[in-house]
């Protein structure tokens, strides 16, 4: 049962329910960066919490901290890549693979035991990095004001009279109502003549 | 029948869903001839406001023709009636609906205890909205269940197309509440940012009420043709100051009114480094909104002037300098538009050819198009300023 269906508990006996789902306005890009942004808290977290096994598993013992502190990098790019603001998560992404890629590359030498694993993650964050760079550019090309965007439209005037012409023209029948009224002159406030008494006086 | 459905963050749907039927004796049903996508609408589709829930059905600006009443409407409705129906749902009897205050009427939000909660007291109901506002399912659909609807119509005469009297449900009256709001006095020179629907339906009633100057401000080219077309001076935020402009429009004083027609996703620039914060805290949800509009018009506002919000804001919203606008003594109005209040005046101003409201309709699409033409009017591409839906 899907969340839609679910949420039937809150409506009415009157009120429509979902039948049958039609296509999204989520264009394939926009999946495959929220896709991204979970599966950046994923390795963000494992690399907060178990950095010790991780460093053992990619033979850069000694490197923990580092790790850590990538996870919490991945944290911090995952935010803005679940966000609508996906353009800037994901280019944050994108530095993120290549600092990945400069440390997993001092892993990629003949006196690591596990170099297996290192080539083996290294692939992995390559292809990562191809995602990564595909959906930033499917999201860019998706949701750019296309060219043609700088309509001009100043001939939407949408005062029938003219523009020059309509000024002032609802003051004629229209009366501020009492309670939206926020101005008025000391003048006014006054009783009748005694603002010339005391201009005199 | 066909129906616009929210399902989550920037996930909208057309989906098949069930006909809405008659649940109570004030109801009525009408099939939906036109609908609009509103700005409204895009704080939703960006899940900025809180307690939807996937399955809502979208869209607060309909019309249609009545095709069933139930027994109470039945005096004031009648089967084949054309109507446009407002944002807002009335009662017309509560001391709030009596004293003209329709948006936040005391008896139309059926969760009312969740308002009570969230807001301290409860405010009306409104279609294709919040749970917190009574999650009525909304009129981007094929028919819309109208709940009080012997009050939440308003009657429009046959001859008239569509296009004119649509946005009589909200951004017509919205825009002009927000010029009315600040009182406008002749020789006033009154700003407005924001040139969406709801900042050029503000531009065109503040003309019409006879400001002397009216100054509009967006960044967005085709906008700002739009509002120059009625006669307003315009200001580009991203290319110029708008401190200094306004400031240098209005000898050195400000503007006596300013109009907030942005609300709370005020643009993200590098040239307005408190936005980016706003973003940040945002994300990270120690902000509900992006009040950078506010900011800058409680600075610029002549003192003793008029600040009206008509653009929406959400929650918390941090750094708003209180001091100025205390010191400046600046009077605030703010709301959801009271509809009704205004609709019978504004439709004459339609048929006696003072305002024709279409002129802000950019792009028609079939309602099954809904989902792409969300995405547009969201991402301004194409020149999109207003979307017109008919199913
Ligand atoms: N109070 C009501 O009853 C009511 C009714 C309808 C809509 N609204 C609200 O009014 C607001 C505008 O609605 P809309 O349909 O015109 O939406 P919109 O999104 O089309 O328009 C907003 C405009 O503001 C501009 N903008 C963004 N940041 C700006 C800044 N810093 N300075 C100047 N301009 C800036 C954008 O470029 C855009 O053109 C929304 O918040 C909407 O929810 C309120
Ligand atoms: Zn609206
Ligand atoms: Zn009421």
């Amino acid at each position: 049962m899907s969340l839609a269906n679910l949420s039937g508990i809150a409506r009415s006996k009157g009120d429509p329910r979902v039948q049958h789902k039609g296509p999204s306005s989520l264009t394939s890009a926009d999946r495959l960066a929220r896709a991204l942004g979970w599966f950046s808290i994923g390795l963000g977290v494992a690399e907060l919490v178990a950095p010790g096994r991780i460093a053992r598993t990619l033979g850069l013992e000694g490197r923990e901290g580092l790790i850590r502190a990538y996870g919490a990098r991945e944290l911090a790019s995952a935010i803005p890549t679940l966000s609508i603001d996906k353009q800037a998560g994901l280019a944050a992404r994108i530095a993120g693979d290549a600092l990945d890629l400069g440390t997993l590359s001092t892993a990629l030498h003949r006196d690591n035991p596990k170099l297996n694993n290192a080539l083996i993650a290294t692939a992995l964050v390559v292809g990562v990095t191809l995602l990564d760079i595909t959906a930033y550019a499917g999201v860019k090309g998706a949701h750019r004001r296309t060219r043609g965007s700088n309509r001009d439209y100043s001939d939407r005037v949408g005062l029938p009279r003219g523009a020059q012409e309509s000024r002032g023209l609802a003051r004629e029948d229209f009366e501020i109502p009492a309670d939206y009224k926020a101005e008025g002159r000391l003048a006014d406030a006054l009783p009748a003549g005694s603002s010339e008494t005391n201009s005199e006086g | 029948m066909k129906a616009l459905v929210w399902h989550g963050k920037e996930d909208i749907r057309c989906d098949r869903v069930s006909d809405p039927e008659i649940e109570h004796p004030r109801d009525a049903i009408i099939k939906v001839t036109s609908c609009a996508i509103c700005g409204s609408d895009l704080h939703l589709f960006h899940n900025l406001v809180p307690a939807m829930l996937p399955g809502d059905i979208m869209g607060h600006e309909t019309m249609g023709e009545v095709v069933e009443v139930g027994s109470e409407a039945k005096g004031k409705l009648k089967k084949g009636d054309r109507v446009v129906i407002p944002f807002t749902i009335q009662c017309g009897e509560c001391d709030q609906c009596r004293r003209g205050n329709f948006s936040v009427c005391q008896r139309t939000n059926r969760k009312g205890e969740l308002g009570d909660k969230a807001f301290g007291h409860r405010t009306a109901g409104l279609f294709g909205y919040t749970h917190l506002t009574g999650g009525y399912p909304g009129g981007q659909a094929e028919y819309l269940r109208v709940p009080f609807s012997d009050t939440t119509h308003v009657k429009v005469p046959d001859g008239i197309e569509d296009e004119k009297l649509l946005f009589l449900s909200d951004i017509l009256p919205t825009g002009w509440q927000a010029a009315v709001q600040t009182d406008i006095q002749p020789g006033d020179t009154v700003a407005i940012w924001g040139c969406g629907p709801v900042g050029q339906m503000a531009i065109r009633s503040a003309i019409l009420l006879g400001a002397e100057q009216v100054i509009a401000i967006d960044c967005l080219p085709e906008r700002l043709s739009m509002a120059a077309a009625a006669g307003a001076i315009t200001v580009n935020f991203e290319t110029e100051s708008v401190v200094e402009r306004l400031n240098e429009l209005t000898g050195g004083e400000g503007p006596h009114k300013c109009i907030d027609a942005v609300g709370t996703e005020s643009h993200v620039s590098f040239g307005q480094p408190d936005t980016l914060l706003d973003r940040a805290k945002q994300m990270l949800m120690q902000e509900n909104d992006r009040p950078h509009v506010l900011r800058e018009m409680i600075y610029v506002c002549r003192p003793a002037g008029v600040i009206s919000i008509i653009g929406v804001y959400l929650g918390l919203v941090d750094k708003i300098p209180m001091g100025q606008a205390m010191n400046k003594g600046l009077t605030f109005r703010m709301a959801q538009a009271h509809v009704p209040r205004w609709t019978d005046d504004l439709l004459r101003r339609i048929e006696d050819n003072q305002i024709d409201p279409s002129f802000v309709i950019t792009h028609k699409a079939d309602l099954s198009q809904g989902p792409e033409m969300y995405a547009k009017f969201r991402d301004k591409a194409d020149g999109c300023i207003k979307v017109m839906l008919q199913p």
